[in-house]
Formats: structure tokens, C-alpha cells, sequence
């Protein structure tokens, strides 16, 4: 598995950790209640097919988002965190 | 009909004309009083106790794929009661008791060995970990021994004990650990919740739960509809999308775990050795061939398939164990989809929706769970009352904090177990 790195181009899954699915960049304001947290922290759509997961490129310390297909391990794109809208 | 040695000698003599097949293929009826969604170890298992030790009748097992083809069919066998923590420690107690009555429970033989599980430890401070475990183990009524170095030598002599990287300072020795056949296991509770009543419907996909007020009634299957009062899903790495058609969502990430069998060779390693460090573990299955894994490939994953890097750090963490089974030749290798909890704890529970259930959460050690996860899910849905041994496996220790049981210590997250 390669992912497009948008700094440094396609790169080896080995260079990337990853952290899980892209609910973790909704984080809750202040005060929300635990329902809000619970979807933030545990709940997942864990879909079979597309997901958006965040990935973090050792090299470059860049955040990515990186949209792939589960079932047949396809990349389809990868931005950094820093340009996507929550 | 029942399985013995004589039987197996008379039909030896007879031409094994006269075996019969294991299980029915019943057409599914238009209602049942209990469903349970996944015929998996834990499925099967489930119904097994239902119509057994509750005397239910009426149950149906839909199984979307044959009997057998998901995670109980393709692990590494393990099984063993060395856990710690209040909750996964009486549960897998429980569950290694009934490992040992197993064959005798169901006329099967499933090929349970308790050769012994040994898991080694390389420094001082996993050192007083692993006697901390061993007392908990002890207390909890099962085995334990913490071997040191001249201790683990004497039993696994062919290991590397001079590397650098990982020096060997012992193991801590589980003597009623070790492993069963996966697939035996699934097909002796088939048999016996076949024979107790149970319709064991294969080829059969829910592809919806039918839910009124609150209240389930029945699934949507690639068979047709079927009305139930009592429905469970058991689904294990598809348990999102299963809890997804009752309009829920779970603390669930699918990821996938890789293992891995050589050509069959002569009895070379005795017991079930883990090398934690490494992400390593190995055993010999009966047949011969060697068996071992490593870690989760580290994404979410519905592939049943691996990627190559985790491929080369399991051989990697072999060759630095045991250099000797460099020779060996890799036979297969496959994956398998496991339903990881943020906690790294299962969950056997009630939903929200009255007369739903869930069990899930196994992570990459539910084989040694089936026996008990059934034993337990079928006391919930009897009684309507968590069975003691599995009380705190609660649906809902996420959302309220209370209760986590993370066992490794890494912290309740998705990305950590
Ligand atoms: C490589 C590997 C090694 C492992 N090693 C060990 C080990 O050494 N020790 C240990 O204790 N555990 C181990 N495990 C974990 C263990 O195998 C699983 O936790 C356990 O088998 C999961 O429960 P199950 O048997 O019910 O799952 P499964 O056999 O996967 O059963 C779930 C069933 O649900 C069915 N299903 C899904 N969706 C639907 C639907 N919509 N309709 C109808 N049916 C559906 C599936 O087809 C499947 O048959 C390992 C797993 C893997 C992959
Ligand atoms: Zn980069």
C-alpha cells in the first residue's frame, strides 16, 4: 500500500502512522455533553467501502486525510489536515 | 447419531458407508423465537446453550456465508485464561473450565490440547509485570509458574537465547493453555445445536432488522423475511453493519490480522510460545505445520487480506526468536477481520432496542472466548440478566467512562489495541 503524500508524493505504508477514522477532527466545543463526546471518541460508521482516515507521514510530520476503500484497499486521495473543513 | 471409537472402527470395517451428514439445511420458517444473526463460533455457540441450558426451542442461526467461514476458521487457535483485569479475568476462567468438558459436552472432539502457553519476558520491568499477571491468574483460581532463563531453556532450548535485542529473561508458563482445532470447534456446537432443534440456515444474509416501537420483531434476509421476538448479533468484524441496520453505530473499528502456516514437519515445538516484544507467537498444529501471527496490520480493513510489511516483521520477529524455523517453508498465509473495541474488551449486551442484543468487540481473542460468549449471551437473552461472569462487558462503559477494562494498559482509543 502507497499513499500519495501531497509533500512528498507516493510513499510506503511504512512511513505513515495512522490514527483512526476522521470523526476525531469534529472535536466537541467545550460543554458538549457526553453523547457529543461518546461519538467523538468511540462511535464509528466503520464503513465496508469508502472512509476518510487521518494518517500522519513520519517524514514530513504532515497530518493527512486520506479517503481509501476498506474492502479493496484502494487510495483515492489524501489532503492535509490543515485544508480540510471539519 | 453418536460419535465414538467404536463407531469410527465399525464403519472403518464397513466401508464408512454408514455416516450420516453432521447438521440439517432447513429451509428457514416464517417465524422464530429467537435469532441470531452470524454463524460463527460465538453464534453457533450461543444458540447451543440457549436450546441446552435453557431449553428453548424455536431458534435460527442465519449465516450469510456456510458455517464456519468467518474468524473461527481462521485464527491461531489459542486459548488460555491469563488475563488480568476484574471482568476479562472470571470470564475467561469461566470459558477455559468449559474448554476442558467441552468434547465430553458436545461428543466432538475438537482437538483441545493444553500443551501450555509460555510467554516470554526480556527485562526486569516485564519481569515484575508478568509475576504481578501470574498471581492474578493464580488468584483467580487457574495456573501460573514464572519461569526464569534455565527455566524457559529447559522447555524451548531451540530459541536464540544470545540476542541482543531481545534478551530472554524468562517466560511466565500457563500449563492448561495451548489450542483446539478452529473449524472442529464450530462444527461440534453446529451438531449440537442441530440436534437440540436449532435451524442452522446458511447462505442466508440479514440485510435488514425489522424494529416497531421500540421494539424488534424480525430480519430482512436474502431468504426472505423472518419474524422473531428475540434477535442477537454476533457478527463479529460485520458488526457495524449489522448494528447499522437497527440505526446503530458502535465503538467498533474493523481492522485485519494476518497468520501464517508452513508445510507440515515433524513435532518440533511443544507448547504455544509468545514473544510479545516481537509481536510474535507460534505453535505446531497436529498435522504439523508451524502456526503463527503478529499484529494487527494497523488500519481499518475489511480486505480478509494483508499488506506485506507486517508480512515481513512477523518472519523478522521469528528468525530473532527461533532461527531454526528459517528453513521452514510458508505454506499460506491469510487474514482475518477482527471487531476491535477502543478498550480492547468485548461487549455482551442489550441494546437500547428492546429485544436486540449485541455481542461483539472480541479484538484478535475471541476463539478462546466462544465456549463462555455463548454460555453468557445465552444467559442474557434466557433471563434477561447479565450472567456474573460477564457483567461488566457493557455497551455502554464507553459512553459513561465507568467500568473500561484496558487490559494492555495503552489507554482506551481505537488506534492502541
Ligand atoms: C488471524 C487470526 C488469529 C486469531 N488468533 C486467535 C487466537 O489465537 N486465540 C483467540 O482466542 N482468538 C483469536 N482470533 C480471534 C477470533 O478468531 C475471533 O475473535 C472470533 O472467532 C470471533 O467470533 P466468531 O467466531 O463468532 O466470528 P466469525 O466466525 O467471524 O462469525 C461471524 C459470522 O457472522 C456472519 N455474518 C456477518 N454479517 C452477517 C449478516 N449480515 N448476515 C448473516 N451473517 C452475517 C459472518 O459470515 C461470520 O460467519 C484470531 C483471529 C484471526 C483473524
Ligand atoms: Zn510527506
Amino acid at each position: 500500500m502507497r499513499i500519495p503524500c501531497p509533500c512528498c508524493g507516493p510513499r510506503d505504508r511504512r512511513e505513515f502512522t495512522y490514527y483512526g477514522a476522521s470523526d476525531y477532527l469534529d472535536r466537541p466545543a467545550e460543554g458538549a455533553d457526553l453523547e457529543a463526546w461518546d461519538n467523538y471518541l468511540h462511535l464509528r460508521d466503520n464503513p465496508a467501502g469508502v472512509t476518510r482516515d487521518l494518517w500522519y507521514h513520519d517524514p514530513c510530520q504532515a497530518w493527512l486525510e486520506v479517503t481509501r476503500n476498506t474492502v479493496t484497499h484502494e487510495i483515492l486521495s489524501a489532503h492535509p489536515v490543515s485544508e480540510v473543513s471539519a | 447419531m453418536r460419535y465414538s471409537g467404536f463407531r469410527v472402527f465399525t464403519q472403518g470395517l464397513s466401508g464408512n458407508r454408514g455416516w450420516r451428514p453432521a447438521w440439517r439445511r432447513p429451509e428457514p420458517k416464517p417465524a422464530y423465537d429467537i435469532i441470531i444473526i452470524g454463524g460463527g463460533g460465538h453464534g453457533l455457540s450461543t444458540a447451543y446453550y440457549l436450546a441446552k441450558k435453557h431449553g428453548l426451542k424455536n431458534i435460527a442461526v442465519l449465516e450469510k456465508g456456510y458455517l464456519g467461514s468467518g474468524n473461527i476458521g481462521r485464527n491461531t487457535t489459542i486459548v488460555r485464561a491469563n488475563y488480568f483485569l476484574p471482568g476479562n479475568s472470571e470470564f475467561y476462567s469461566h470459558s477455559l473450565k468449559l474448554w476442558e468438558g467441552l468434547e465430553g459436552e458436545l461428543n466432538y472432539n475438537v482437538m483441545h490440547s493444553q500443551r501450555g502457553l509460555i510467554n516470554l519476558f526480556h527485562s526486569d520491568g516485564q519481569r515484575d509485570a508478568f509475576a504481578r499477571r501470574g498471581n492474578a491468574m493464580l488468584a483467580q483460581g487457574d495456573d501460573a509458574i514464572l519461569l526464569d532463563r534455565e527455566g524457559v531453556r529447559e522447555k524451548l532450548p531451540y530459541l536464540d537465547f544470545e540476542q541482543t535485542r531481545y534478551p530472554i529473561y524468562g517466560g511466565l508458563y500457563h500449563p492448561r493453555g495451548g489450542s483446539a482445532r478452529h473449524d472442529a470447534v464450530a462444527w461440534g456446537y453446529a451438531r449440537g445445536a442441530d440436534q437440540l432443534g436449532v435451524d442452522l440456515i446458511q447462505n442466508c444474509e440479514v440485510t435488514g432488522i425489522d424494529i416497531e416501537n421500540g421494539k424488534v420483531t424480525g430480519v430482512q434476509t436474502t431468504r426472505g423475511a423472518i419474524k422473531a421476538k428475540k434477535v442477537a448479533m454476533v457478527a463479529a468484524g460485520r458488526s457495524s453493519q449489522v448494528a447499522a441496520m437497527a440505526g446503530m453505530r458502535l465503538p467498533i473499528e474493523s481492522h485485519v490480522l494476518q497468520a501464517f502456516v508452513t508445510e507440515g514437519l515433524k513435532p518440533v515445538i511443544d507448547h504455544v510460545v509468545s514473544f510479545g516484544m516481537g509481536h510474535f507467537y507460534i505453535s505446531q498444529s497436529d498435522k504439523g505445520g508451524l502456526v503463527f501471527g503478529g499484529d494487527l496490520d494497523f488500519y481499518a480493513s475489511y480486505a480478509a487480506r494483508g499488506n506485506l510489511p507486517m508480512v515481513e516483521h512477523v518472519m523478522e520477529a521469528g528468525m530473532t526468536l527461533m532461527p531454526m524455523i528459517g528453513r521452514a517453508r510458508v505454506l499460506r498465509s491469510w487474514g482475518g477481520i477482527m471487531d476491535m473495541s477502543p478498550d480492547g474488551s468485548p461487549i455482551i449486551d442489550k441494546t437500547h432496542i428492546d429485544g436486540l442484543y449485541v455481542n461483539c468487540g472480541w479484538n484478535y481473542g475471541g476463539f478462546k472466548a466462544v465456549p463462555a460468549s455463548g454460555w453468557c449471551l445465552a444467559h442474557l437473552m434466557a433471563t434477561d440478566a447479565p450472567h456474573p461472569v460477564a457483567a461488566r462487558f457493557r455497551l455502554d462503559r464507553f459512553r459513561t467512562g465507568r467500568g473500561l477494562m484496558d487490559e494492555e494498559g495503552t489507554g482506551s482509543q481505537h488506534n492502541l489495541h
